[in-house]
């Protein structure tokens, strides 16, 4: 393999897969490597020499967070593994599924396709910053719990997360407005119609 | 009789729903420990290829790798079976070779760039019928053909059965099973109508949105597995045949699953790894799945390609049926879809006689397994399109076509033509019939609207829904509180808490005093049903029920000791025993209290001897807090228990993209008696929606020439979004018990995805006039193709395509 293809990276892995089995193929014998992605090493390079990790504040839930971040890490990663915040799902890691969805300043976000420094100064809003600081849990998820929304439940804080931003920004949309303001968001159980009767629930309550 | 019940068949909030919405539920990936390192594996490039050498000797030295783990360290399974690594031989692109431990992830993948492999490239196939051609490549050294009691072997047919069928027709080369029952001879010569066609079932992947990461740690000499699994203590035993321990060693933590589908029911093996390199390094180890791992190791549901040749007398009835199937397998022989295909078409249209041979082929392509309605639900796919083809030719309406040709309760199922314990899908589709406002939306069949046809489409869908000779397991501690110990898992059916509701039911128990001990090998789990195969809500109901009669006996009992007289001057009501005669009770609490003190077979310090060794060992942590009902479901069952639905979908094709809109679905179950109506309808909508994707959407796709996967995410998969589906599902139940059932109870997960696919199947035939594709998913190309008079981009029986 080329060096170019030795990153490790998703890109490296995919796009030069052929040419590596070409190689392979013609040249009985060569070594080969393979690996999967990283989820917070998706740069096509390593990081540097002296890229290291520095300390930063990030307002997440209401809360100032001081936590040491390295310039590639993403914000899933440091949610996930420097905050403990586990409620963010990671499930395709290349902001196909909405799985990690969260909020920045009100707007959702995938966290998983989002550099954690890209975050700083910014109001972060995860699936456990939704419920009221009494615990007293929102409307979209009390809604979520009446029409029995989630199956499996992986999908699940991705899919409110979604819900409260539509409807703080669509108080009252039509079902075909939610499901275009949900879109981003899979769901191989097939939870969609339950999850689209609790966002149009939520969206009737005050 | 539902009158007569206070929690079976009524609507409930789902114990862990809160959990699920506020992300506090835990899945694998979300525990730490003190020390944990993460690890990666090394997975093939090539689509088969011998493994000459592996160099570690750099990766080992690099900064922060603490360990590596290879084929050697871990238990061997006899090939073809499905090991934990690649040993000599790799077959797949994506197949784990070894695995790295490093104190960061990234440190493991650099270490894993600095292996050196030494393969030896062999050739591999992606298509079945090239594997079968005289001279084609093997997937395997040792063959091209193995299942389940067919074993490992080469089968290549002859180039005059590839030359009769020519380019566009199945060529039926010699099977490597097949049965018969009836003369089909005899049956095609009864036929007015004769329906003959080749067809492709696609394969995809099961996409489960958690990857199955594992996480694992060692203490006092047992393993600590935290993993992905949609059973619980059913996949113990397997689970810890893949670490190399006893059934007790393992402590096996999985109070979630994030989706499962059928690959993860008995375990697999890449969750022995956490636990492998764990035990190797001494450290507590987080295995992360990536999405492009999971592709790999995530299982997929074979593809077929096939022939089927059908006789219709002149009133609708199938006289004859001969079913030809090449299953696209994989490399392992994990994945028995097309006996089960067979079976489905026995079952689902009773033809009056019946031939079905296959030869399932092994691939180059990642292994494949049970995906929801495993063979059931590519037969119908199939098959439901041309019963409406026989229904035109023949003149009679659809719906007449299938309902005299469905099973009724004296049906007979399969190679063995073996009995039925029940079966109204007649009832279920004449109601159908009126749910979908047939005779007034059929009019609207094939209707023109500027760029817009439409389709009116009807599908069935089967699989078997029932099963028994699980244990029971029940607890009334000294606080009198009920505790139900379930080992089912938690796929996310929401089964597990549906049937936990069935003991307190029996018992007159308030809900708000029971207790669910489940997720965790260390609350005493029994050996319960596997969550798969539909069959958690029935099984698993009379499981319940069984222990709960027990814990009826024993309370019974506990009051004539106390208070005197037999056991039968006692009833139950309201948390007391109370005797017939009025007057003299105890609590359920001052009999759990005695129970304690009276120890023997009421505390659970003895136990019947048919029960599982698992519930055994699960009873003797338990044994001394309580009184204690542990009994095996002995209630007599003749025959399959068949899951059984039918629905209607409308759809709208747009004639310039090729696009398919779904504008409506409903579905009438058969499921017996309704034990959770919310829960019903979420399998009957869920199965819907990825039965939209089974038909249309959803599929593989391999480079032919270099065996390499190009559908590897969600993205290039095509996993249905919330605008592919239409807004809302609405549904019915018939509501006919299953009389072999003490509470009546079949499932249904399986079957609605059938019929929520196929009826989509045949809706885009409908709306094009009737044309079949015999080939899913059918694909806006194909139907472009079709509309404008150009050939389709694949060849006939092509697999693995877009």
């Amino acid at each position: 393999m080329s060096d170019a293809d030795k990153s490790g990276s998703e890109q490296g892995r995919l796009r030069a897969t052929r040419r590596s089995v070409i190689k392979g193929v013609i040249a009985s014998g060569v070594a080969v490597s393979a690996v999967g992605y990283v989820v917070y090493d998706r740069t096509a390079r390593r990081p540097a020499a002296g890229s290291v990790e520095r300390l930063i504040t990030l307002n997440v839930n209401g809360r100032d967070r001081r936590v040491d971040v390295a310039p590639h890490e993403t914000l899933a990663h440091t949610i996930r593994y420097k905050l403990g915040l586990t409620g963010t799902k990671l499930s395709c890691d290349r902001a196909e599924c909405g799985a990690c969805t969260v909020m920045l300043d009100g707007v959702t976000t995938y966290s998983c396709s989002t550099l954690t420094q890209a975050a700083r100064g910014r109001k972060i809003t995860t699936i456990e910053g939704i419920a009221g600081p009494d615990g007293g849990l929102h409307k979209v998820q009390k809604a979520m719990i009446a029409e029995l929304g989630p199956q499996c439940g992986f999908c699940t804080s991705g899919q409110v997360v979604a819900a409260v931003a539509l409807l703080n920004n669509n108080p009252h949309p039509t079902i075909d407005e939610a499901r275009r303001g949900m879109s981003g968001n899979l769901c191989k159980c097939g939870a969609y119609d339950h999850y689209l009767k609790a966002v149009m629930r939520a969206s009737r309550e005050a | 009789m539902a009158n007569e019940h206070k929690l079976i068949g009524k609507d409930f909030t789902v114990p862990d729903i809160e959990a699920k919405v506020t992300g506090r539920a835990k899945y694998s990936e979300d525990f730490r420990a003190d020390n944990m390192v993460f690890c990666k594996t090394l997975t093939s490039p090539i689509p088969h290829a011998k493994i000459r050498s592996i160099d570690t000797s750099a990766a080992l030295k690099m900064p922060g790798v603490v360990g590596i783990l290879t084929a050697d360290d871990v238990p061997q399974f006899p090939p073809p079976a499905q090991g934990i690594f690649a040993k000599d031989e790799t077959f797949y692109v994506g197949e784990p070779i070894l695995a790295v431990a490093a104190e960061s992830e990234e440190a493991a993948v650099d270490a894993i760039e600095a292996i050196k492999i030494d393969f030896q490239e062999l050739p591999h196939v992606v298509d079945p019928l090239e594997s079968l051609f005289p001279g084609g490549p093997n997937a395997r050294s040792g063959g091209n053909v193995a299942a389940g009691q067919i074993k490992l072997q080469t089968v290549k047919w002859d180039g005059a059965d590839f030359a009769a069928a020519g380019d566009t027709k199945m060529p039926l080369g010699r099977p490597a099973e097949e049965w018969e029952y009836g003369s089909i001879d005899d049956g095609f010569k009864k036929a007015k109508v004769i329906i003959e066609e080749n067809f492709v079932s696609g394969t995809m992947s099961h996409n489960c949105m958690e990857p199955r990461s594992a996480f694992a740690y060692w203490q006092g000499g047992k393993c600590f597995l935290h993993g992905s699994n949609q059973s619980h203590t059913a996949a113990i035993a397997n689970i810890a045949r893949y670490i190399g321990i006893k059934p007790d060693q393992l402590v096996f933590i999985a109070e979630y699953c994030g989706g499962g589908f059928g690959s993860k029911i008995p375990g697999y093996p890449n969750m022995a790894i956490a636990a492998l390199m764990s035990k190797k390094i001494n450290r507590p180890v987080m295995h992360r799945i990536s999405r492009y791992e999971e592709y790999g190791i995530g299982s997929a549901r074979p593809g077929f390609q096939g022939y089927i040749k059908m006789g219709f007398a002149p009133n609708g009835k199938m006289t004859a049926a001969d079913l030809y199937i090449v299953q696209e397998s994989g490399p392992m022989p994990t994945a028995g879809d097309f006996r089960a295909a067979a079976g489905a078409m026995s079952l689902l249209y009773q033809p009056q006689a019946m031939r079905f041979r296959t030869v399932p082929v092994l691939t180059n392509t990642i292994p494949v397994g049970a995906q929801r309605g495993p063979g059931e639900n590519q037969l119908v796919n199939m098959i439901e399109p041309m019963m409406d083809k026989a229904a035109r030719q023949l003149n009679i309406d659809r719906f007449e076509i299938r309902i005299i040709n469905a099973p009724d309760s004296n049906a007979k199922f399969g190679k063995d033509q073996g009995p039925v314990t029940s079966a109204f899908i007649k009832d279920a589709l004449v109601k159908l019939r009126t749910f979908s406002n047939w005779e007034e939306r059929k009019k609207r069949s094939g209707q023109k609207n500027g760029t817009k046809l439409t389709g009116i489409g009807i599908g069935q869908g089967y699989h078997s829904a029932g099963s028994n000779g699980f244990d029971g397991l029940l607890r009334i501690t000294a606080d009198g509180k009920l505790h139900v110990h379930t080992g089912v898992g938690n796929l996310g059916t929401h089964s597990w808490a549906s049937t936990a509701r069935v003991a307190p039911d029996l018992l007159n128990v308030s809900w708000d005093n029971v207790v669910i001990e489940r997720g965790d090998t260390r609350r005493g789990l029994p050996f319960n049903s596997p969550q798969a195969g539909s069959l958690t809500a029935s099984t698993q109901s009379r499981t319940m029920y069984a222990a709960a009669m027990d814990m009826k006996a024993k309370l019974t009992d506990i009051a004539a000791q106390m208070l005197g007289g037999k056991a039968d001057d006692y009833e139950l009501a309201d948390e007391k025993v109370v005797h017939k005669g009025g007057g003299k009770s105890i609590t359920y609490q001052q009999a759990a209290q005695k129970a304690i003190a009276l120890g023997g077979k009421y505390s659970g310090k003895e136990v019947p001897d048919e029960l599982n060794p698992i519930t055994k060992s699960s009873v003797a942590m338990i044994a001394g807090t309580g009184l204690i009902a542990a009994a095996k479901d002995m209630l007599p069952r003749v025959g399959t228990t068949p899951g059984l639905t039918c629905n209607v979908a409308e759809v709208e094709i747009d004639t310039e993209t090729g696009v398919v809109e779904i504008k409506e679905c409903m579905s009438v179950v058969d499921v017996g008696t309704v034990l959770f109506p919310l829960g019903l309808g979420h399998q009957i909508a869920g199965g819907q929606i990825l039965g939209i994707g089974l038909a249309h959407l959803e599929r593989h796709l391999y480079d032919p020439k270099l065996g390499i996967p190009a559908a590897v995410g969600f993205h290039q998969g095509k996993v249905p979004t919330y605008l592919d589906v239409p807004p809302s599902i609405a549904w019915q139940a018939v509501e006919k018990a299953d009389p072999q059932h003490p509470l009546g109870i079949k499932g249904v997960g399986e079957p609605s995805l059938g019929s929520g696919s196929s009826c989509i199947v045949s809706a885009i035939a409908d709306a094009l006039g009737g044309h079949l594709f015999n080939r899913t998913p059918v694909t806006a190309d194909m139907i472009l193709n079709h509309l404008s008079g150009r050939p389709p981009a694949h060849k006939p029986l092509q697999v693995n395509t877009v």
